[in-house]
Order: structure tokens, then sequence, then C-alpha cells
């Protein structure tokens, strides 16, 4: 799975008619990267464990559950405020693991280099990497360095793939949601794609949003341990927002979320630049929050134990579980007016309209 | 954010839709002709919450949805030569040409870029001096002293590898154009807020008089909306067909003069294709002569290729409020906003894209017997 | 058509011929030309800005005004329908009291 691509130049549109090549769409986290999985993917690959298409894949060993994760990480600019593509790498996919309810273990390391890369540039992003890892106390046990010519990888590339250890008994999953379940978000939405986007040429503006790239299992671990198989769904919503994690959640669990919209939190800068643009922040990448899922009468326990903790000082409570609308998002306005949240067909588009 | 967010109060949004409830008298039919303005009214529900008091109908007022396939095709056309840096605003990115769209054109191999002020792209264009850097300037009234200024700018600062492709629209003939078809149902408008900033509102007038429609100028907040529909129930109950501001703190009568001066030095009026609509005389802005050099479609000799639109994409008749999207065959089956026919189906403010969200939504309800 | 938005100029300068300035946008701060409001346009005015241009200025009084005038008829509406509810709970034929 490939994280925020918003790579230099592009943002995804709706595609006319048939494509008979890869798109920038079909990074984008939408309805085209869903098309390009499971008609280009799955045909060859087929088998249990990538069938349920979960954040991290679940492989039985020996009466143990293995969680293993992978995630390429194309970022661009590499650098950007509140982190780099080596902290990104290691954060995004632990929180993989973290969704899943899975312990992180360890983690392996490869680097696509683009020739003429500068080495204090790397150097700043392998120490970032070591950092963030450290951190969390996962170690990179192995690793793997390409180097390719100069023009054939956008200064450089990482893949990151991650183990971890899950209880026997079960997890969250995307499948688990259920009727009268609130939605929770551990922090306010919106900071990682729009501290990308400022640093975009043609679209840049200055702000002083930074990306909230970060590892959640400290926050996941405390409140796995408090609701055990009451926390039904954990999910990250990087590419494609926050709209797109719960619309795979509705679609999966087969329910229907009903959002309330003054109860989302986005920080005032994130509005702003989204009014400029013309974006909504329901659309936006996150690199350091989550959404879970919690039956009704654990919801405040859930909210305090998240508040109690630094990563997760502005949870909200921002929604339910219905067996209305079965699939859709809706979300209801602060006028008292409803409106879907739909999966966009790949990116949003900045507009003048 | 000061002198937007206060005009989302709720306490005053209910207010007014209680008002405009009280006021009238029967289902009147309003049309808002802006895409910004459909985009609020779908994105807070204001059709749901007018229900019985008013039917929007939505207006034309889309630069994605009304640009002609021909200067769609041009603009493809330049933006797959090798030499070219084809710019543009990001919503124009994924409009269906007669073959395939500009992310396509990048997919093979053209330079696309988006860029959020036309000034970015003359920037570009001094960057990049062994490459041509063209503009796709399109938009209606609001968008022209931009585009034109990028124009003068290339001029004044010597970018000889700068041209723009012009598509630009105006407001009150597409208006006229609806009004005087004989199954016109509109019966009083909000004008354009943005439009009207730059261009004020003393040519709407004629138009309120001949018609005898109320026009309200009306900015884009949902208060801003539910005060130009309420300003303008009151003046149909009263028999009364003026032109009024509601957005008066963007709007003057006279509007941005040096905006429209520099517009009339770098622009004139042409006729010019509606897509959907078809052809409306002098309803387009043009390059003058005297900036030709700066006209992409003469430097790159560009010609018309166009095919046919799809038969199928009743765009036209949604355009002008004839028939709702859902009525369309096509609609959501085998026109979606994945593989759309036509351009109201592209563009978040299209009224088939919105109404494709917010249409199956209330499909689903009836499917399960519950009130959305 | 026509996305604007207003914000708050911070400065005002001159870059080759053309009037510039940064406007702030709650926070977030961008490059805007003010070529069309150079007449009027000073810090701390708002203006309107559209793709990067300043399209016209906010009159703040116009706007202070209109909006205080919503704001009291919001009231108004208010006590109008908790009246509507009195009325409609003292008749003997209309139904049980809300």
């Amino acid at each position: 799975m490939t994280t925020t691509p918003m790579t230099q130049g592009l943002v995804c549109p709706v595609p006319h008619g048939e494509s008979e090549r890869v798109l920038l769409g079909h990074g984008s986290g939408g309805k085209l990267s869903a098309a390009l999985l499971r008609d280009r993917f799955l045909p060859h690959l087929a088998n249990p464990a990538l069938a349920a298409l979960g954040d991290a894949a679940l492989v039985e060993v020996r009466g143990n559950e293995l969680a293993v994760s992978t995630d390429t990480f194309v970022v661009s600019p590499i650098e950007f405020p509140g982190g780099n593509i080596g902290s990104l790498a290691v954060h995004g996919t632990l929180n993989d693991l973290a969704m899943m309810g899975a312990e992180p273990i360890c983690l392996s390391a490869g680097f696509i280099l683009e020739e003429g890369l500068p080495f204090d540039v790397l150097d700043r992003i392998v120490a970032a990497m070591g950092a963030a890892a450290r951190a969390v106390g996962v170690p990179v046990v192995t690793g793997d360095t390409k180097v390719v010519e100069r023009g054939k990888a956008d200064r450089m590339f990482i893949n990151t793939t991650g183990l971890g250890l899950r209880r026997a008994g079960g997890g969250p999953a995307p499948d688990q949601a259920r009727r009268g379940d609130r939605v929770l978000v551990s922090g306010p939405i919106g900071r990682h794609g729009m501290a990308i986007m400022a640093e975009r040429e043609g679209i840049g503006f200055e702000s002083k949003i930074e990306s909230d790239s970060a590892a959640l299992w400290p926050l996941v671990q405390p409140l796995l341990e408090r609701l055990g198989p009451d926390l039904h769904v954990l999910r990250d919503p990087t590419r494609g927002g926050v709209a797109s994690a719960l619309n795979e959640i509705a679609a999966a669990s087969r329910v229907g979320v009903s959002l309330d919209e003054g109860a989302i939190p986005v920080p005032v800068a994130v509005a702003a630049a989204c009014e400029m643009l013309g974006l909504d922040p329901l659309y936006v990448a996150n690199e350091g929050i989550f959404t879970a899922f919690v039956p009704a009468e654990r919801a405040e326990e859930a909210l305090g134990l998240l508040r109690s903790h630094p990563l997760g000082a502005e949870a909200a409570i921002i929604g339910q579980v219905t067996n209305d609308h079965p699939g859709f998002v809706i979300l209801r306005t602060g006028l008292g007016g409803t409106r879907v949240v739909d999966l966009l067909p790949g990116d949003q588009l900045p507009r003048i309209c | 954010m000061k002198y937007l967010t206060e005009y989302r109060d709720p306490v005053v949004a209910k207010a007014l839709l209680a008002r405009i409830k009280s006021t009238a008298t029967r289902r009147w039919v309003l049309m808002e002709v802006c895409g910004g303005q459909t985009h609020t009214i779908v994105k807070q529900g204001l059709d749901e919450l007018l229900e019985d008091a008013v039917e929007m109908i939505h207006g034309p007022g889309c630069p994605v949805c009304v640009t002609p396939l021909e200067q769609i095709d041009k603009a493809l056309q330049v933006a797959a030569r090798p030499d070219v840096i084809f710019t543009s605003f990001g919503d124009m990115l994924r409009v269906p040409g007669s073959d395939c769209d500009l992310l396509q054109v990048r997919a093979r191999g053209g330079q696309v870029r988006i860029v959020y002020s036309p000034l970015d792209a003359v920037e570009l264009a001094r960057k990049n001096p062994d490459k041509q850097v063209v503009f796709f300037a399109v938009g209606f009234e609001t968008t022209a002293p931009a585009n034109a200024m990028a124009v003068w700018r290339a001029r004044q600062l010597g970018v000889r590898n700068f041209s723009v492709l012009v598509s630009h629209v105006t407001v009150p003939p597409a208006m006229c154009a609806m009004l005087d078809a004989p199954d016109n149902r509109v019966q009083g408008f909000l004008a354009a807020g943005h439009v009207c900033t730059v261009m004020g509102w003393s040519e709407y007038e004629p138009i309120a008089a001949r018609y005898r429609v109320p026009i309200v100028v009306t900015g884009f907040e949902p208060l801003d909306i539910l005060e130009g529909i309420c300003l303008a129930v009151a003046q149909l109950e009263a028999g009364r067909h003026e032109v009024e501001n509601q957005y008066v703190r963007a709007v003057r009568r006279d509007g941005t003069v040096p905006a429209r001066t520099l517009v009339e030095e770098v622009f004139q009026l042409v006729d010019r294709k509606w897509r959907g609509i078809g052809e409306i005389p002098r309803s387009g802005l043009g390059l003058r002569a005297e900036y030709a050099d700066f006209d992409a479609e003469i430097r790159f000799g560009l010609t018309e290729v166009t095919q046919e639109e799809s038969g199928e994409c009743r765009a036209g008749d949604v355009l002008r409020g004839q028939l709702k999207p859902f009525q369309c065959p096509a609609f959501g089956t085998r026109c979606t906003p994945e593989r759309p026919l036509g351009a109201p189906m592209v563009s978040s403010e299209g009224a088939c894209a919105a109404y494709y969200n917010y249409g199956r939504f209330r499909q689903a309800h009836a499917v399960s017997g519950t009130t959305p | 058509m026509c996305l604007g938005i207003p914000g708050r100029v911070v400065d005002v300068r001159d870059d080759q011929g053309l009037v510039m300035g940064t406007v702030d946008f709650g926070g977030i701060r961008r490059e805007v030309c003010l070529a069309y409001v150079a007449g009027e346009v000073k810090p701390d005015d708002y203006v309107v800005v559209h793709v990067g241009f300043a399209i016209s200025m906010v009159d703040e009084a116009e706007a202070r005004r209109t909006f205080e005038v919503l704001r009291e008829m919001s009231q108004l509406e208010e006590l109008d329908w908790m009246r509507e509810v009195a009325d409609r709970s003292l008749d003997p034929l209309g139904g049980t009291a809300a």
C-alpha cells in the first residue's frame, strides 16, 4: 500500500472510459486503487490472508498470529514540515500493524536511491528513520539498497515491511463495526496532506501546518488492553482521508456511518488552507491519527483513555454506526442538513469554482 | 476565518429558512447561476432543507462543465507536444475531451501541471526558457482579470515562451438564453456573487426589466444563499422584479473598475459554444488582435478535431433545468463520476455529480424504508 | 466559478511594476496580486481573493451592519416560532399541547 502520492506535478482525475495504462489516480486510495487491486493483482496472487485486505495480513504460524504489513513510500517532497520520508516510512508500516491490534516486533527497510542524491540529504532521512524506530523500540533488522539512474526515482523511494504479533483470539478488523457503535478519531484531521500541499510548486503557500506523522502503537496498546474485544475496528485514515477509511469500513461491515460535522476536529490552519484551494479536509491524508469503532457504552471510557495520552489529546467522538443507509457515510451539517460523504474516484483536485 | 465562517451560523440559518417558508405562498423556482453556490447548496443539504418552499435549479455556472469540447480537444492537442508544459487549474484536468483527458495525456508522456494562479504559469515560463508554457485560460468574468493580468505581465516582462488557450464565458448572455427558451421554468435568479464582484450588477438591470425576473446578487456561504433566496422570494411574492445586492460586503454596483479595464484591454467579446447548450452569440471572451502573439491557438496552429458529443448525454437539458439528473436514462448506470458521459458528471459542482451522491442516498432510504 | 475567500493583507509591495502582497487566510499566507485594489488597499484591510488575485476589497462596515441585521432577524424569528407554538397549544381544536 502506498502513502500520500502527492508527487510532483499531479493529482488524479476521473478517467475517461477505460485506461490502458497506470494513472496517478491508481495510487490515490480511492475507487481506481480498489479497481487496480481487484483487476490486476488479486487474480494472480489470491490467497486467504491477502483476500482479507486488512491493514496488515494475519498469518497463523503454529498457533500464534503473525501480522505482516508492507508499504512503499514515494512522498514528494521527501522532507516536509513535521518529518521526512524516513520517519514516515517507519510510522506508516508500524501503524498498519497497530491497526490490526498487533504489537510491532521488527522492521525491514528497502531503499531505491536516485543517482545524484546528496549524502547530507540521505543522512537526514536515515537519521529520522532510526530515531523513529528507536522511539518505539522497534529495530530495523534488515534492509536493502539499490541505486537507479538520475531521473528514474524521485530522489528516493523507501519500502518498509513490519512484523508484529497478535494475541490469539482475534482483534480489530474492518468488518466488525456494529449498529450503535460510536466512531472516534484520535486527533485533528488533515495535517499531513496539507503540510505536503504547502510545499507543492504552483500551489504552495506559507503555513505552520506540520505533518502529524507518528507511531500510534503507544496509543493503541492501552486502548486494546482496556477494551479487549470491544475495540471493534481500528483504521488509520492515510491517503483518501477519514472519508475513504470510513467508507471502506461501512462497506466491509455492511453498515451505515453517520457523522456529526461539528464534532470533527479540524485545525484552523488546515481548514483555511482547504478553503483557499477548495478542498474538503475529510479527504486529506493523515499519518498520525486513527479512527476507532467501539460500543456506545464504552465510548466515553475510550475517549478518556485517548485524551490522557499526548498523542490523543484532541480525540473526539465524531459519529455512530447505524443500520440505515448501509454502505453509506452520511454527514449531518451544522445547519441540520445532510449529505453523502462518498469515496472519490481519485484524488481531490484544487478547484476554482 | 473572518468574513467567512460567521456566514455559516446555524441559528441565523434556521431563522432564514423559517422566514423563507413563511413568506412563500407557493413553490417558486429559482436558479443559482454559480457552481460555487451549487456546491454550498449540495454540501450543506440546503436543497433538502428548502424542500417545499423553493425549487432550486442548478445553473450552468461551472466553467469546467461548459468549456466547449472543441477547446478541450485543442488543450489535449497542445499538451501532448513534447516542447510544451501545459498548465491549468486543477478542476479542468479530468474533463473528458473527444478522445481522452489531460491526465491520460500526461500518462502518455505529456507535461501537464496544476497551478493555483495564472501568474504561477508565467513564472514557470520564466524558469523554463527552453520550453513553451501554455496556460488554459478558462472561467467566467471572475477569472478574466487574473488571466488578463497573466498575459499583460508576460508582455511586460518579455516572457515570450508563454501563451494562453482561451475559453472564457460570460454570464448575462447565458441567462438570457435560458430565459428565451420556450420551456423555461426559472422565475428568479441568484446571480453569481464573484462575477458581480468584478463586473458590478448594472448589466443585470435590463435583464430583470425585460424578462420580469428578480435577480439577487448572492454570495457563497450558507447564510448568503439563504438570504439571497429570502430576498428573491420576497420579490416574487410582491410581484417585483429588480436587481438586489445580498453580497454587499464584496459587491458594488460598478464592480472593480481596474479589473474591468484590463479585461477590456486584453479580451474582446466573441461567440462561444457552451458545452451541452450550444453556441450563444457574444457570450465568450477571446484575445484582442493586439495580444494575438500570446494566443496559443495561433502559435501552435491548433485545429478543430472534434467528434460529436455522446448522444446520450443530456447535459444541456440538465443545465437548463429541464431535466433533473436522475431523470436522465444514463444517470448512475452508463454515466457515473468514474465514467462520465458529459461534463456535469465530472465536476464536483456539476448537477449530475451532486445528485449522484445525494440521489443514491435517497434511493438507499427508499429501499430501507427510512427517512433521511 | 468562483472560489473567492476573504483574507487579511499583511504587506503591500511592488514586484517589478506589479503590486503584490502577502495575504493571511486564518494563519495560511500566500502571495497575492493586489493590482486591482492598489488604489485603496493597505495592510490590515480585507480583500476577496480568487486564483491568487484580490478581486475586491471587503467592505467591513457593510459586513458588520448586515450581519447584525441578520442576527436581529434570527432573534425575531425565534420569538415568532415560540408565539406560534403557544397559540397552537391554546387552540381547543388543535390537538395536544406541545
